[in-house]
């Protein structure tokens, strides 16, 4: 992939690329540490369909949902042979009880059955996380387990 | 009555009056310049109301509006970007000098204001608004485009033309002879040089000798260093405004990012002083006798920004409709041009005219500009689409 960076002077960084589909699309990363995401129209891949500000947390939530899918999908390929294992993702918001807390304090493998796998955070892949790993706010953690064993580490992120 | 009680209620009256004028800007979506510009030709001579306590601070309040102008623009920008862009730009940069600044002279020869007078009116026409251009740019959601580089290039090598120019301008102010001039050239050149040298290898240095985790602190120490470096360059008959210029391009990294931070409400607040007291300095009823010259320049000057940027974006292999968007938003002056105009003015060395001319110029400009940068890509799409099905018929 041909990422292509271009420095906007007083503003920031641009870095985009062109989709297979003929769209460019990519972000601006300005000085202030706020993220613009934009698309190209598609009769014009010089100007902007959209131009979106986002946050450095909903940058980071963004990313984890676009590497999140991607992680996921590979887990559940891997997982297809055996029957009754899927791959779920849970977000941890801003009222997890486990929000600044090491995860291991949530006991999700003792009290659900299920593993958490690999954490997604602000773009990166944490893999197999060790219990003392602490969560923030717009993690994303791919968990493996049964259909009930997700429902119930679901309910324990929820609510503690 | 007691003159200290008449300048407060004065100052007191007319920044209050900012304050309305600039919630009226942000309602309508425009640049507060015009509307500052045309609060001070209400106070001052001939306006509507009188003001003659204030004007010894409204003066120096200015000055030092135009060093924090100077001096967070510097900040703006790290000395590699700077160095990059004029690699990247010089081109596009010189077509941008020479077609916008020949309007600008020939109108202020033909108007009889000679040389100076010429060099002036040339640099109030040059200079785009980078102000007005970056808040278009982000306003109309023009970040992530394709021309928004070349834009902000030909911004980049204007802001480093003024450094040569304010120093030249200068000295040709004060009357200096050829040789004087061309030594003021030398110093500037030297100097421009020299900073953006210590700034690429040592800017950090700089920062690290501002810089303060006290805010108080770091306030005073950037303050009190822009107006010592204002003041040294001002002595070398450099321009006091460039001193600070360089000194916000040393200042890097977060440092920078803190110091804009900090300095932007002081810069708000004496950069409008700033305007009103070049409006309070001209009359209004001089005004009128310039319109119609003020009208062709600006009509005549949004084309030649128009080109410029189309020339530029084509270079670059923009396709046809950013080309247009990338000349309209170079349309607009604003604070540059006044600063120019506000530096000839209190020297005396041209006639009053041209204060109203530069006055009603950039009037004209800071609004037409925006509205362009708005219009010109759905006015470019409704000619450019008729076409096809008439050749589609001829066929």
């Amino acid at each position: 992939m041909n990422v292509d960076e271009t420095e906007l002077p007083g503003l920031g960084v641009r870095k985009d690329f062109i989709t297979a589909s003929g769209r460019r699309i990519g972000v601006v990363e300005l000085r202030e540490g706020e993220t613009e995401l934009f698309v190209s129209t598609w009769d014009d891949p010089d100007t902007c369909q959209a131009s979106i500000p986002l946050t450095a947390d909903e940058a980071a939530a963004l990313g984890n949902l676009l590497g999140g899918q991607h992680i996921a999908m590979r887990l559940a390929e891997a997982h297809k042979e055996i029957p009754g294992i899927v791959t779920r993702q849970f977000s941890i918001t801003a009222d997890s009880p486990f929000q600044n807390q090491p995860m291991g304090k949530a006991q999700i493998r003792t009290r659900s059955g299920v593993s958490i796998v690999a954490i997604m955070r602000e773009g990166e892949v944490v893999p197999s996380p060790a219990p003392d790993v602490v969560l923030h706010t717009g993690d994303l953690l791919v968990a493996v387990g049964t259909q009930e064993g997700l429902d119930s580490a679901a309910a324990i992120l929820r609510n503690g | 009555m007691d003159p200290l009680a008449l300048t407060l209620i004065e100052l007191g009256a007319v920044v209050f009056c900012l304050g309305l004028l600039a919630r009226l800007a942000s309602r309508i979506g425009m640049s507060p310049i015009p509307l500052y510009l045309i609060g001070g030709l209400g106070f001052g001579a001939g306006g509507i109301v009188k003001l003659d306590g204030m004007h010894e601070f409204a003066h120096l309040s200015g000055e030092i509006g135009v060093i924090l102008l100077l001096l967070m623009l510097g900040l703006e920008y790290t000395a590699s970007e700077l160095v990059t862009g004029l690699r990247r730009s010089w081109q596009a940069g010189i077509v941008d000098l020479v077609l916008n600044f020949v309007p600008g002279a020939a109108v202020a020869l033909l108007l009889g204001w000679g040389l100076v007078g010429a060099i002036v009116m040339g640099g109030v026409t040059y200079i785009s608004s980078s102000g007005i251009a970056a808040k278009v740019i982000t306003d109309l959601g023009r970040i992530g485009n394709r021309e928004t580089p070349v834009v902000l290039a030909i911004l980049v090598f204007e802001d480093l033309t003024m450094a040569v120019y304010l120093p030249i301008l200068t000295a040709i102010l004060a009357g200096v002879g050829f040789l004087g001039g061309l030594q003021t050239v030398g110093i500037a050149l030297a100097v421009v040089t020299v900073v953006l040298l210590v700034a690429l290898k040592h800017g950090h240095r700089v920062s690290q000798a501002v810089h303060s985790e006290n805010s108080e602190v770091f306030l005073l120490n950037v303050l009190g260093l822009a107006l010592l470096v204002a003041g040294l360059a001002s002595a070398l008959q450099v321009s006091a405004a460039v001193g600070a210029f360089m000194l916000g391009i040393a200042i890097s990294g977060a440092t920078a990012h803190n110091a804009t931070r900090i300095l932007e409400p002081l810069r708000d607040l004496f950069a409008a002083i700033f305007f009103v007291a070049f409006g309070l300095n001209t009359d209004p009823s001089t005004i009128p006798p310039v319109l119609l010259f003020a009208l062709l320049l600006a009509l005549l000057t949004a084309a030649t920004k128009m080109l410029t940027g189309i020339w530029a974006a084509k270079r670059a292999g923009i396709a046809m409709p950013g080309r247009f968007r990338a000349g309209a938003a170079l349309i607009a002056r604003g604070e540059f041009s006044i600063v120019i105009a506000g530096l000839a003015v209190t020297s005396g060395a041209v006639p009053r005219e041209l204060a109203a001319l530069a006055t009603a110029y950039v009037l004209l400009m800071a609004v037409i500009g925006p509205l362009a940068a708005r219009f010109v890509e759905p006015v470019v799409k409704t000619i450019r689409r008729p076409r096809r099905p008439a050749l589609a018929e001829a066929r």
